[in-house]
């Protein structure tokens, strides 16, 4: 990945396919490195990648791995369409073009002293995965960290063996309901704002992520703003489509905002008035 | 050990009310428990208590034969379980069951009914309290029904 300014951000470097495995029916993560090369893949959670998947095209995906582990690159992809189909349908052993990193990230740094709220809704959780990584690692440099993660069933659920670890750690709360659950299901059952009654949340202190289908997003932060925290302290990923990456050719833009350059991710406040328009 | 007018007084439900209504409701009070797997209330049975989760989660399930219920919502601690004694015709709309192992309070539904129409100060103050939970559990439906985490074409 281009880990220096010499490298172009329009030109692709080479990656293999490493590993796919199947998180739910319609989700799968892959591991992608540089093969006999030497490159480093540096990133900070929230960027993302542009993946060249060879005769299909190229699409945005964010990156879900570890941020401390530079030989590889890890990413969660939904099949919703054409492009995320064959990507996910990636040989191991086949090449993709990886441009980027791209874009802000969640504010990790910013928050250290904090508490971390990560608010996450079905493929919304995979981009906040980094961040998880990022506080367990340097746990003592943060406050409490509260995990609430919806999603539409069961078996759509991400991570579930990493999430039974993470809730095992000191000082950090993990939640998960799921929208529909059948018989067999032990767990919460309700949207993912229902999570918030059972938070213990500590509103001035705290530094809220929220990832996940808009409309999930402006009921969590009506949570959010309800228990206290200001809009400053609240921020989103915002995936709407876009082609570059790199703010040149506009597809992304909102009012002086590229989505792909000043963005992914927002606090809350510069992005209200987006959330309430039906399109860019 | 906990009094009940304890856990009445400081939970957030009876917030607001007078000494008086607060004697009323302990009252009508007593703790309950319910092992794993035991049904609460059940769907077309006669509604006329209501709990205070304490501990443990309570699936509320909807029959759907011929397949297996559905779990529409969970409810745990600190909440509020049913809400059909205080309508008209007092009669469950649906099952709940014990996830784990629940202790609650029951309060009797039978008794609150009465008092509260001798007394529509009470009747006001109780029926406020459940316009509350009604609207909140509203809300989560309609997020629900949206059913956000689909692909849409
Ligand atoms: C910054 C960013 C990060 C992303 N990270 C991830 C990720 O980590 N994992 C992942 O699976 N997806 C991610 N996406 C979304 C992913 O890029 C799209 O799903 C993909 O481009 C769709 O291409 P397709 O050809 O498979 O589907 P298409 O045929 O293009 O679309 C299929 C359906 O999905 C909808 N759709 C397409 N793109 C989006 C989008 N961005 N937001 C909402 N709906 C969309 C379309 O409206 C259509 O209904 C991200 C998008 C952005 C902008």
């Amino acid at each position: 990945m281009a880990t220096s300014s010499t490298i172009d951000p329009m030109l692709p470097q080479p990656y293999l396919v490493r590993e796919v495995s199947k998180e739910t029916p319609d989700t799968f993560t892959l591991r992608l490195d540089p093969g006999n090369e030497a490159r480093e893949s540096v990133f900070r959670p929230g960027q993302f990648s542009m993946l060249w998947v060879f005769g299909v095209g190229e699409l945005p995906i964010s990156i879900s791995g570890d941020p401390a582990l530079r030989d590889r690159l890890i990413y969660t992809v939904r099949s919703v369409g054409q492009a995320t189909h064959s990507l996910v349908n990636q040989k191991v052993g086949s090449g993709v073009g990886v441009r980027g990193p791209f874009g802000i990230g969640w504010p990790v740094e910013a928050a250290r002293g904090r508490d971390v709220i990560v608010v996450a809704g079905g493929i919304g959780l995979a981009p906040l995965r980094p961040v998880i990584y990022q506080v367990l690692q340097n746990r003592k440099d943060y406050g409490r960290l509260v995990i609430l993660y919806g999603g539409r069933s069961p078996r759509d659920l991400l991570y579930r063996k990493e999430l039974a670890k993470w809730a095992r750690i000191p000082e950090t709360q993990v939640l998960i309901t799921v929208d529909y659950g059948g018989i067999g299901w032990r767990g919460h059952v309700g949207v993912v704002t229902t999570l918030f009654k059972y938070s213990r949340l500590h509103p001035a202190r705290s530094v809220a992520m929220v990832c996940g289908p808009e409309i999930m997003m402006r009921f969590v932060i009506r949570e959010l703003e309800t228990a206290g925290l200001s809009r400053d302290d609240i921020y989103l990923s915002m995936e709407r489509n876009m082609k570059c990456a790199v703010g040149f050719c506009g597809h992304c833009q909102y009012g002086p905002h590229f989505i792909c350059k000043d963005g992914p991710v927002f606090p809350y406040e510069r992005m209200r008035p987006l959330l309430e328009k039906y399109e860019l | 050990m906990e009094t009940l007018e304890r856990i009445i007084g400081e939970h957030p439900f009876f917030a607001g009310l007078d000494a008086g209504f607060l004697n009323l409701m302990v009252s009508c009070a007593s703790n309950v428990r319910f092992t794993p797997g035991t049904y609460i209330l059940k769907e077309g049975e006669a509604a006329n208590t209501f709990y205070l989760v304490r501990e443990g989660k309570v699936a509320l399930e909807l029959l759907a034969p011929p397949h297996k219920p559905i779990i529409v919502s969970t409810i745990g601690i600190g909440e509020i379980l049913g809400w059909s004694w205080l309508m008209e015709p007092y009669v469950w709309k649906f099952s709940a069951r014990a996830v784990d192992a629940v202790r609650a309070i029951a309060l009797d539904g039978r008794c609150l009914r009465t008092k509260c129409e001798q007394n529509h100060d009470l009747g006001y103050e109780v029926l406020k309290r459940f316009a509350g939970i009604v609207e909140q559990r509203l809300d989560a439906t309609r997020l629900q029904l949206l059913d956000v985490y689909a692909v849409r074409r």
